[in-house]
């Protein structure tokens, strides 16, 4: 047993065999499933990249309009209530915004908003009466892992336009009789919004990490049930090939960030 | 320095208007601005008042923490009632089985009544600052009949404490890497800022979930709690270590070093009283930011069964037991425990957004 599994193996030997058959796209097998890794994770993780992409696109539809309404609008009375709101919004857990989304959707509809399907599509193929049954489940995911970010975006796209507001191309802009709306929207705006595009990179870790956790939660076919499951039963194959993959996605997240960055601003060249 | 301490007071003492600021040190300047800012100072005094509570649990607390009532589980809530004549008191509890679930379930006994006593004395002769002879769970009881009042305050010391013992492990550790990175550059430079990369490439709670798991399960609680500490903290070094370095690149080549250097000071003397001193305001204020997160780390790590184990309490194993929606709605006040979760994480952030504030040179 001990010789099937190489475990009289060193360390660093017994990792290499590991990390080379990683490359290659071979991860192992699962203690507890008894199937290859390989069959088990590719649709947890596209589950995962839809609910995190989504989440990423809800972040910042809701944060850039609220940053820019909070901005021009800075110390008056819905300036306020949007930064205390952007304060619970960032210091609320994600796993208990989920909790509680959950207890009240039961009080309310008397169904628990387990999982992403209903039970009759569950086991299904593909169509597209499954697909619309997917989106019906997917608001509740996307908006509890998107929460946290969308409140410090918020506070940073705020931030970033007072910033812009107080320099003197925007008083030249508004001396030359421009419309406040176009001040903001075609002058400020633009220059105050390449900073979060830069964030974009820097936020992708909060949001893996808080879709694993919001998924473990809610149930959803993700990442994050089965890695706490296979962590808790040291499936080693498993989980190490698990972390593997959401490093991953962060790693192409970040250079797609980056490409993004240097697409929008023509300032910003490598050599 | 003692001068210029006294006459800053003697302006306020005679009430003359504050103008020149030259007059104080960069600490009390820093004080002054965090004063006015309301809440700042509420979300501080806040803060300095749970950690009280937290540190005297044996004496605040009316029960200890693992006293368990095996026929007292899941009690509610017990509203507590005042008269002019006995003060302050909680009606007994009767219990009744409900025929459906064949649970037992708690209603008040209007004939029993047990007043509150302060400075309570109990079996084992320790004080109580309120307690009572019969039982009174001002926030109901859990799955043990262990009282979740004195479980949360309990739960406050090693909740409380993680993010503190954490956030002062990364600021040594960052503060060291940064400066060895800044001010020597090269190579060294080039090494440490790649292992940050690579540390924040990492998801973090699978990372810490990981690595949670990978705790020996022999360990004593203490160990578990150092080990959950050092956890939370290898992530977050890196951002402070960032901000330490770029501060010290900047002030390397700023004449007073160079006057430091052409002086003959070592190395270890220009880092400890010219460079490092420089940086301490925006440590203080990345730490207290970085607080709230390593609390929420912890909460969430125990809350999924890896973090703080039993018999050791936090708020993330009290909210473990909160975990499912079936639990929930029978026993709603299970979930009380996120209260001062986000109470506390909302008071750390506001706190340092006011010492952010206060500590910027250019914010007046």
């Amino acid at each position: 047993m001990r010789e099937r599994y190489g475990l009289n193996d060193p360390l660093w030997k017994r990792y290499f065999i590991w990390i080379s058959g990683f490359v290659r796209g071979n991860f192992g097998e699962s203690f507890e499933y008894k199937r290859e890794v390989d069959e088990l994770i590719w649709d947890r993780i596209a589950f995962t990249l839809i609910i995190s992409v989504g989440s990423l696109i809800f972040t910042y539809v809701v944060a850039i309009p609220l940053g820019i309404y909070s901005a021009t609008h800075q110390y008056k009375w819905s300036d306020h209530f949007l930064t205390f709101l952007s304060f619970v919004g960032m210091s609320i857990p994600a796993f208990l915004l989920a909790l509680s989304l959950m207890v009240f959707a039961f009080d309310i509809f008397g169904v628990p908003l387990f999982g992403l399907f209903s039970a009759y599509y569950e086991g299904a193929p593909w169509t597209w009466g499954k697909l619309g049954d997917l989106f019906k489940h997917l608001w509740i995911p996307v908006i509890v892992v998107g929460i946290n970010g969308t409140a410090s975006l918020m506070r940073i796209m705020r931030g970033n336009l007072l910033d812009v507001l107080g320099q003197p191309f925007v008083q030249t802009a508004r001396a030359k009789g421009l419309k406040e709306i176009v001040v903001v929207g075609k002058h400020a705006v633009r220059i105050a919004i390449n900073p979060l595009i830069s964030i974009l990179g820097m936020s992708l870790p909060g949001i893996l990490s808080g879709s694993a956790i919001v998924s473990i939660v809610l149930g959803l076919p993700t990442v994050g049930p089965i890695l706490l499951r296979s962590l808790l039963n040291e499936d080693i194959y498993l989980a190490g090939t698990l972390i593997m993959m959401l490093s991953l996605l962060l790693v192409i997240g970040n250079l797609l960030a980056d490409i993004a960055l240097a697409w929008v601003d023509p300032r910003i060249r490598y050599e | 320095m003692e001068l210029t301490i006294e006459t800053a007071e003697e302006i306020e003492d005679a009430g003359a208007p504050w103008t020149d600021g030259g007059q104080l040190s960069y600490r009390q300047l820093i004080w002054r601005r965090f004063r006015k800012n309301r809440m700042g100072v509420i979300a501080g005094a806040l803060l300095l008042l749970f950690y009280i509570l937290a540190i005297g649990a044996d004496f605040f607390a009316p029960y200890h923490y693992n006293e368990i009532n095996m026929r007292l589980r899941h009690v509610p809530p017990q509203r507590l009632h005042f008269s002019l004549s006995v003060g302050f008191y909680v009606h007994g509890l009767k219990s009744v089985r409900n025929p459906e679930s064949l649970e037992l379930e708690f209603t008040k006994d209007m004939t029993q009544w047990y007043p509150v006593e302060f400075f309570f004395k109990d079996a084992d002769g320790k004080r109580h600052l309120f307690s009572s002879a019969g039982p009174m769970f001002l926030l109901g009881t859990d799955r043990m009949g262990r009282d979740l009042l004195s479980r949360i305050m309990y739960g406050a010391r090693v909740s409380m404490t993680l993010g503190l013992v954490g956030v002062l492990l990364s600021i040594v550790l960052g503060s060291i890497l940064g400066t060895i990175s800044g001010y020597w550059g090269g190579w060294v430079d080039n090494l440490i800022q790649r292992i940050i990369e690579i540390l924040s490439a990492f998801p973090d709670i699978p990372l810490w979930m990981a690595l949670g798991a990978a705790l020996p399960p022999g360990w004593s609680s203490i160990q578990i709690y150092f080990g959950i500490t050092i956890i939370l903290s290898i992530i977050r070094w890196g951002g402070l270590a960032r901000q330490v370095r770029g501060k010290v690149l900047a002030y390397r080549e700023s004449d007073f070093v160079m006057a430091a250097r052409a002086a003959g000071a070592g190395h270890w003397h220009i880092i400890t009283k010219h460079l490092l001193p420089g940086c301490y305001s925006h440590i203080i204020v990345i730490a207290t930011l970085a607080i709230p997160g390593m609390i929420l780390g912890e909460t969430a790590l125990s809350f999924l069964g890896l973090g703080i184990r039993p018999p050791m309490t936090s708020w993330g194993v009290l909210l473990e037991e909160a975990q499912r929606v079936t639990v929930l709605l029978h026993y709603p006040w299970l979930i009380f425990p996120a209260v001062p979760v986000l109470v506390v994480v909302i008071a750390f952030n506001f706190l340092g957004d006011a010492l952010r504030d206060a500590a910027d040179p250019y914010s007046d």
